[in-house]
């Protein structure tokens, strides 16, 4: 019998981490990618990943990395795959150190380890300060390997624009386009791994980068896949304003000594150490971020008066700066102009990271049969609020529990997706052709980057940080306004070579559904709990509110459909989470 | 009056359509750079002399000099849009995709031939499997340090932009490529196919087509050593060909 085919969508860590499993196994694998999946999301990611080796004779235990992970999410995650990441984390290192990752080294020629946000253990390994590079690199040279071999193709400028569903709503491949040609095409598959990262562009400007836009998930979404936590999205405490994009600066900043302060009565106040003295400048990162905004917004501390803060290492050796945290400084150096090893930097909080993402089952598996996801895209290992450099980890594990559970889905089949008649494939691929014709051709007047920019300032002006139901209800009623609108949005380019125009406007139309999901997940929840805090309710409300938030579509102008799910605490009994206590 | 800065952007519709130059003039702010230049035009499409036109298209994703998408030709030099500050430029500012791969529109060119090139010198650790065997080989700290610096290269494409011996008459794979065969036969693992990846680059379009006009190192955004890579693959090489003399 032939290999069963199975289609991976996205070529970050998770989707990377996806194909060298399924090649490994022997599945015909492919794989697409909107840019050459060596520039994914993922090298972004800086400061390092996350995993219980235990070489610094600290006591550390993959069952510590568990309770930390679990306590720093608040809770909400399902333990059982958490806990089995954790387990599998110091597998993965030295995997990824096998595969040639450049690895930090101690002294001893060892795996260097650092600390990060929520623990008080060095569990972190990192490559300078562009960890999520260097793996990334790692997996993609892996990925080419058996590209050579002829055991994967790769689909690169190709962007996914839907799911293909039988009449029995089992995924059986997709539809995508080709960016340069335009031409839309349907592949079948006999199961569907979406990788597709994040959606940081529904809030405008964010530390993302441009490609996520969460728009293959929202696409998933609106075919029938339930999305979990919408509402958890992370603010990172430090990223550096800019007119295009917020630049992260790595929380690692802060595990090699910086400190976080602000001038209160002509001298420098470090308000993290004062209020936090067990964790200091490392506590998770919404403990960080609402740190911050009390200071510039409540206390009017701001630098200049201004949103920003110190984020200062210049009491560091610029040598030992440079091989620890030399990529990021390096950005800001290029960016802001200034030397951070000699002039402390500005910074302020950022949309980071979404907690939240398609619903899936301890196989990776969502709602829809023959549809997994890995990675960002996907709810499952960061409760309410992600540790620092546990993304990383999630990303890899997630990909390694997708790969082989899909296949395993696809030899189950009793009937492949070459035994299925045309019809399902040319009809989505029709509907998909259509509505590229008719965008092309719409005689609207909105330019897509104006109702853009109104759908982020409307999401971080109030569904970021703080949040206030009246503030999101109003949210919801202009989503809604500029849903309408996006109706009679018009491309500010109608030619049908390399048109990023159409691309660009179709992933708009599928920010705006999934930023509903968002908004109104978070409306809907009165309690605080990691990320998501409303002062209105400022405490964690377990009694009512350990569930899961599962979103389901229900039109493109109606209210996604919401209901909870008991959230798997069988192994860690939940405890109050504060960061402020001595010991 | 408002401050502006004005671009001029080399523009083409299609793949080998005829190239033309088109005029902007965008409202300035404080510390732009030519990625959120490229984005006013996208919110506002209109060129210097009042005419609606389509925005200009253009390849980017991180933002911060790690991805290597933005490449492009500024101000007639090679480099990341996203770390070229429009306060660092003379006016206007010129704007053009790359030169030495085929151009797609606009300032969007394809670079799949890179990405080819790291299969031809097995640019990659072969490893037996992903089931677990332990940790990797131990390295010290200053192995490392230099693996480090030449596993940073992003494959934007400036060293070969730069490269007066790569061109429509050469198969010169570039510098990017030699320094990778040269990282992956520095590591522990990677050395054991040492003498597979130094064979692919004696062969056609390899080492000896570098004329040493040492472009590339100047043009790298993240100050690779290119040129000591190359100097140390053609060591190898010499190395490798002896032995291939005394039939070893």
């Amino acid at each position: 019998m032939a290999q069963p085919k199975i289609i991976v969508v996205g070529g970050g860590l998770a989707g990377l981490a996806t194909c060298i499993k399924l090649a490994e196994a022997g599945a015909e694998t492919s794989l697409f990618s909107v840019i050459p999946v060596r520039r994914s999301h993922s090298v972004c990611a800086q400061g390092g990943i996350n995993a219980a080796v235990n070489t610094k004779g600290e006591g550390d235990s993959t069952w510590q990395h568990f309770d930390d992970s679990i306590y720093g999410g608040d809770f909400l995650a399902n333990q059982t795959p958490v806990k089995n990441m954790c387990e599998a984390a110091p597998g993965i290192i030295h995997l990824l150190d096998r595969m040639g990752v450049m690895f930090n080294r101690t002294p001893e020629g060892l795996l260097d380890f650092r600390r990060f946000g929520g623990t008080l253990f060095h569990r972190t390994a990192f490559a300078g300060a562009t960890t999520g590079q260097q793996i990334l690199y790692a997996l993609d040279e892996q990925v080419r390997h058996a590209e050579a071999d002829g055991k994967l193709t790769k689909f690169e400028g190709w962007e996914m624009l839907s799911l293909v569903l039988d009449d029995q709503c089992v995924c059986r491949g997709i539809v995508a386009i080709n960016l340069s040609t335009m031409e839309v095409k349907s592949f079948r598959a006999d199961a569907v791994v979406i990788a597709s990262g994040g959606p940081g562009l529904v809030f405008g400007k964010s530390t993302n980068s441009m490609i996520c836009t969460g728009s293959a998930v929202s696409a998933c979404f609106q075919q029938g896949a339930i999305y979990g936590n919408g509402e958890f999205i992370q603010v990172h405490p430090t990223a550096v304003p800019g007119e295009d994009k917020l630049r992260l600066i790595s929380e690692s900043v802060r595990g090699e000594g910086g400190r976080v302060w602000v001038y209160k009565d002509g001298k420098p106040w470090y308000f993290l150490e004062e209020w936090y003295p067990k964790y200091g400048n490392l506590v998770p990162r919404d403990v960080a971020t609402r740190a911050i905004f009390k200071v510039v917004y409540d206390l009017k501390l701001g630098i200049d008066g201004k949103p920003q803060v110190y984020l200062d290492v210049s009491h560091l050796d610029p040598t030992f700066l440079k091989k620890k945290l030399g990529g990021v400084l390096e950005i800001y150096e290029k960016f802001v102009g200034e030397d951070p090893c000699k002039i402390p930097m500005r910074v302020f909080p950022a949309v980071h990271y979404s907690m939240g993402g398609l619903w899936v089952d301890f196989n990776q598996m969502t709602n829809i049969p023959g549809l997994f996801a890995a990675g960002e895209c996907e709810y499952q290992y960061h409760g309410a609020n992600r540790l620092g450099a546990n993304s990383l980890v999630s990303c890899i594990y997630g990909g390694f529990i997708a790969g082989p559970a899909a296949l395993r889905y696809a030899k189950g089949l009793t009937k492949g997706a070459d035994a299925l008649s045309d019809s399902c494939f040319t009809a989505e691929q029709q509907r998909q052709v259509s509505i590229n014709e008719e965008l092309i051709k719409s005689g609207g007047k909105v330019n897509p980057h104006h109702i853009h920019q109104e759908l982020g300032d409307v999401m971080t002006e109030n569904v970021t940080v703080i949040r206030y139901n009246d503030k999101l209800k109003k949210a919801d009623d202009k989503l809604q306004e500029l849903i309408d609108r996006y109706r009679n949005v018009a491309l500010p380019d109608t030619s049908l070579w390399a048109n990023q125009e159409l691309v660009f406007t179709r992933q708009l139309g599928n920010m705006l559904q999934l930023a509903r999901v968002i908004a109104l997940g978070a409306w809907r929840r009165n309690e605080s709990r990691g990320s998501h805090y409303k002062p209105d309710f400022p405490n964690r409300e377990d009694e009512g509110w350990l569930k899961t938030t599962k979103a389901k579509f229900a039109g493109t102008t109606q209210e996604p459909e919401f209901s909870y799910e008991a959230v798997d605490t069988q192994f860690i009994k939940p405890r109050p989470r504060k960061y402020d206590m001595k010991q | 009056m408002n401050p502006t800065i004005s671009l001029k952007i080399k523009r083409c519709d299609t793949q080998d359509g005829e190239t033309y130059w088109e005029e902007f003039t965008i409202p300035y702010k404080p510390s732009m750079n030519i990625i959120s230049c490229l984005m006013e035009i996208q919110k506002n499409p209109v060129n210097a002399r009042g005419e609606r036109t389509s925005p200009v298209t253009w390849e980017s994703s991180c933002l911060e000099e790690v991805c290597g998408s933005c490449t492009m030709v500024i101000n007639g030099h090679v480099r990341q849009a996203c770390s070229t500050l429009v306060d660092k430029l003379t006016q206007p500012i010129t704007i053009e995709s790359m030169t030495k791969f085929p151009r797609v529109r606009d300032l969007v060119v394809n670079r799949k031939g890179l990405f080819e090139n790291l299969k031809r010198v097995k640019a990659w650790i072969a490893i037996d499997g992903t089931h677990d065997l332990g940790p990797g080989p131990r390295m010290s700290a200053g192995e490392q340090t230099v693996g480090y610096e030449l596993s940073r290269c992003m494959m934007c494409g400036c060293c070969l932009e730069a490269c007066p011996q790569v061109n429509s008459h050469s198969n010169f794979v570039g510098a990017a490529i030699i320094s990778q065969a040269r990282l992956f036969n520095m590591h522990p693992t990677g050395q054991m196919n040492a003498d597979e990846r130094i064979d692919a680059l004696m062969g056609d379009g390899g080492l000896s087509d570098c004329g040493n006009a040492q472009m590339c190192v100047e043009a790298c955004p993240k100050e690779i050593p290119l040129t000591t890579s190359i100097a140390e693959m053609e060591r190898s090489a010499t190395k490798r060909a002896f032995k291939r003399l005394l039939g070893t």
